[in-house]
């Protein structure tokens, strides 16, 4: 499926957020010269095709008390991998599951999934939950937990129109 | 499996600039993390909703931004359906971590960029218009730091992003 230019114009000007304005869809109607029906339109079509997963207040697990955060990697067969993705994807306290392909013999990981908590204790707890739940005892995996957030920001998928100077963004410290 | 690391103390005491949250605040950063209103003025149906102003929603907002709480409000894209990304990892040498992970948040193509507790320390997400651009990225990151790049791409995503629900403790 692919999105026509006037959607991925429409992308480059929200993908880092609608304004804080009264009528954030006009503004952003009157930057791109569409109405502000159609800017309307095509979010909630990019919506319906699911190329929008979901649209509202996007939060920082760091800011709100979330201060741990492992990503859990997983050895799995490569014929279970589908159901097991499934399985944890389930649980409420994973926010991401993702199939990746191994580079062996560096990386023998299949599976990645990201848990969150407010101290290690939390995360750790929640992932034997995990194990359990998902019938992974067996399953070799690697918690990797962040220690340092040198940048976090909405991803871009459509490069700005002018391209401008790089500037390094200064670190922030503490994990996300 | 989990690292006991001596280091962790250090992600703990980060201070947090968040100021004490009101309900109003909890309630706008948990009840509206989807299906915000595409209707003309969606911040004055928060607003209804809440019973506050439109004014007090949109300046509660800015405030959670500016505190870094809210990183926007807009869209979370599906990876994959737009442009491409990928997950990279690299084995960066302790003394050379923060010069390498300066020269990766460097690039505007890279979004999150994390220290992570293992052999493979620094761990990013490169997000572009082609898989091609991602390319030249994850090269030119080889090439600057001398160092080899694991370039872990998607395969497939079974979350389902309904949003995040806070537990306040």
């Amino acid at each position: 499926m692919e999105l026509s230019d006037n959607d991925r114009r429409l992308v480059a000007a929200i993908q880092h957020g609608l304004p804080l304005t009264a009528r954030p869809y006009a503004a952003v109607a009157e930057q791109l010269g569409m109405d502000e029906s159609e800017v309307i339109r095509r979010i909630e079509r990019m919506l319906a095709r699911g190329v929008i997963k979901r649209l509202g207040v996007v939060v920082r697990h760091h800011e709100l008390g979330y201060r741990a955060n492992g990503m859990v990697v997983w050895d799995l067969p490569n014929d279970s991998v589908d159901a097991v993705g499934r399985r944890i994807k389930a649980l409420p306290f994973v926010t991401l599951c993702y199939r990746r392909p191994r580079r062996p013999p560096d990386w023998p990981y299949n599976l990645f999934c990201m848990i969150h908590g407010h101290d290690r204790d939390e995360v750790l707890a929640n992932l034997a939950l995990l194990r359990e739940r998902c019938g992974l005892e067996a399953v070799p995996h690697e918690v990797l937990f962040s220690r340092r957030r040198y940048k976090q920001r909405g991803a871009q998928y459509v490069s700005p129109p002018a391209p401008s100077a790089k500037v390094l963004p200064l670190a922030r410290p503490g994990a996300g | 499996m989990a690292s006991a690391s001596l280091n962790h103390r250090r992600a703990d005491s980060a201070a947090a600039e968040l100021p004490p949250l009101g309900p109003l605040e909890r309630r706008l950063l948990n009840e509206f993390q989807r299906d915000f209103p595409l209707s003309p003025t969606p911040y004055r149906e928060l607003a209804r909703r809440l019973g506050v102003s439109e004014v007090e929603v949109l300046a509660t907002l800015e405030r959670l931004t500016a505190a870094g709480a809210v990183s926007r409000v807009g869209p979370v894209f599906r990876p994959h359906r737009i442009g491409a990304s990928t997950l990279a990892a690299m084995a960066v040498p302790a003394g050379r971590l923060a010069e390498i992970a300066a020269l990766v948040s460097g690039y505007a193509e890279v979004n999150h960029n994390y220290e992570r507790e293992h052999r493979y320390n620094l761990w990013f997400v490169v997000t572009g218009a082609t898989k091609q651009r991602l390319r030249q990225v994850l090269f030119d990151i080889e090439r600057k730091s001398g160092l080899p790049v694991l370039d872990l791409p998607l395969m497939n995503d079974y979350h389902i992003d309904l949003g995040f629900d806070i537990r306040w403790s």
